[in-house]
């Protein structure tokens, strides 16, 4: 029954369209793709075998809106009816696009897009390697736009098919020989423009990954403007048309030679500058040299006539000095007390003469002074008096002179000088003058 | 690599010229880069003088063999062989 159901069914259903979203997905190592397809409303087993599934550009994934185009069987071991898938289809989106996507995003998570992974193209490319077809409009653009802009250039073809099955192999090996070659300064890898489907190989994982590999820098230049390949994330320098790839490479020899010119023309005008400026500098020391000799013999000058002066000054200052020596030694010379001592010696005798008779005369006065003093002295002395008949009484023992009588006591003694001798005497009678 | 040594010589001139016209080296120092800047100026002409056009294929035969040949426009029929 099974198998009637089946031939039934498959003969009504050999090609048929479904649109729907995926689950269950189930990949095992076989390589057939397991998985149900299911709307709001209903559901059915789908299975992909390998040979379809392999052929699938993008990956599929649970939850994905598809739309499958398959034919009707019975899995008879279970008696479940499935379908058997053809080709899946995005909805929505182009399946090329999608899978580009899908290995967009891949490879970007593993940092093959990354800008510090970015080589520098050089600037004087010695050797081009151009990876590309032979046909077509690319490689004549190439060549002819770095035939005109850098005739001295060594460029090596790899051929390449750049669309096909074997396109995306052919591409990473052609990059890998350039590699290997060493000599090699920069890399284009391109292609005219085409369809999404044309450009493909150049979003193919192989030449991405050998675009990343290469040591040789790379530069991308696939279809036109508009179009964006993994080629053109992953190379070094992505630019828009294979003329644009020439153009980024080399640079135009005549501008090349013109700066080579104008560096070298440079070059000799500041060594030119620098020297007269050391040419000056030179002439103002020489003239500073000048200027020092000229003041060194000003200053000699100046030397000399102050030693001249300061020889007058010496030498006056030497004859005022000479003479007030004269001067002193004259003044001394008069002073010299042997002049003195001289004169003292003439008025010597002179003076003693003088002396001598002024001591006659003083002499002569005193004896006369003396003479007359001894006469006055004479009358004065109580031995003149005496002489003229007075005494003078003194008591006894003391040898007081009585001046009145009161002086004495009736029965004292008292005893009387006379000119010549003494006389004891006694009192007998006191009479007072009062009494007479 | 040559073209290093170009892009090198180029460098170093332009280098050179812009140190130069700085002009606060000494007038020895000068002479001795300015006879540099001569040389480099020179040996860069005479690179690109000596370099010449040169268009080649890199083949690989079934053997995976390489093969460099010079290139003519009608070379289209290789691309088959590759």
């Amino acid at each position: 029954m099974t198998g009637l159901l089946r031939s039934s069914i498959e003969e009504q259903f050999s090609d048929i369209w479904l649109e729907g979203e995926l689950s269950n997905l189930r990949a095992p190592g076989s390589g057939h793709v397991y998985c149900t397809l299911k709307d709001k409303t209903s559901q059915i087993r789908a299975v992909l075998f390998r040979s379809s599934a392999v052929r699938l550009r993008f990956a599929l994934q649970e939850g994905m809106q598809v739309i499958v185009r398959g034919r009707l069987t019975v899995y008879e071991p279970r008696g479940e009816y499935q379908i058997v898938l053809d080709t899946v289809e995005p909805k929505g989106i182009g399946a090329l696009q999608l899978a580009f996507e899908q290995l967009k995003e891949r490879l970007a998570a593993e940092g093959l897009f990354d800008q510090d992974r970015k080589k520098l193209i050089p600037q004087f490319p010695r050797t081009v390697g151009v990876v590309t077809s032979l046909t077509g409009a690319a490689i004549r653009d190439i060549l002819a736009v770095l035939r005109r802009r850098w005739p001295p250039l060594h460029i090596l073809i790899a051929p390449v098919h750049v669309q096909g099955e074997s396109a995306g192999r052919q591409i990473a090996e052609a990059l890998n020989a350039l590699n290997d070659l060493s000599f090699v300064d920069v890399i284009i890898v391109g292609r005219g423009g085409g369809s999404l489907e044309d450009l493909w190989s150049f979003n193919e994982e192989i030449v991405v990954r050998a675009i990343a590999a290469s040591h040789v820098p790379v530069v991308s230049a696939v279809g036109h403007e508009i179009d964006v390949t993994l080629a053109d994330f992953v190379a070094d320098l992505r630019v828009p048309t294979p003329s644009a790839a020439a153009e980024a490479v080399v640079p135009v020899l005549a501008e090349v030679v013109e700066r080579l010119r104008e560096l070298k023309g440079r070059l000799g005008q500041v060594m030119l500058r620098h020297c007269a400026f050391e040419r000056q500098r030179l002439d103002a020391g020489i003239r500073g040299m000048t200027d020092v000799r000229f003041r060194l013999q000003e200053a000699a000058q100046r030397a000399d006539d102050m030693v001249g002066q300061l020889r007058e000054m010496v030498q006056q200052l030497l004859t005022v000095g000479r003479e007030r020596v004269h001067e002193v030694q004259r003044d001394l010379s008069d002073l010299n007390p042997i002049f003195a001592i001289r004169q003292g010696l003439a008025t010597v005798p002179q003076f003693s003469k003088r002396l001598e008779g002024q001591m006659g005369a003083v002499l002569a006065q005193h004896r006369h002074r003396i003479h007359v003093t001894l006469v006055q002295l004479n009358t004065l002395s109580p031995l003149a008096i005496l002489a003229r008949g007075y005494s003078i009484l003194q008591t006894v023992p003391a040898g007081q002179i009585l001046h009145r009588a009161n002086d004495v006591e009736v029965g004292q003694e008292v005893v009387a000088q006379l000119a010549s001798g003494r006389l004891s005497c006694m009192v007998t009678r006191v009479f007072d003058d009062s009494s007479v | 690599m040559a073209a290093v040594k170009f892009e090198e010589a180029m460098a170093r001139l332009e280098a050179i010229v812009g140190e130069l016209e700085k002009s606060d080296l000494p007038l020895d120092e000068s002479l001795k880069i300015f006879e540099e800047g001569i040389r480099l100026s020179k040996s860069c002409l005479k690179i690109l003088e000596e370099a010449e056009h040169k268009v080649e294929v890199l083949v690989q035969d079934k053997n995976g063999k390489k093969r460099i040949h010079a290139y003519s426009p009608d070379d289209e029929a290789d691309e088959l062989s590759s």
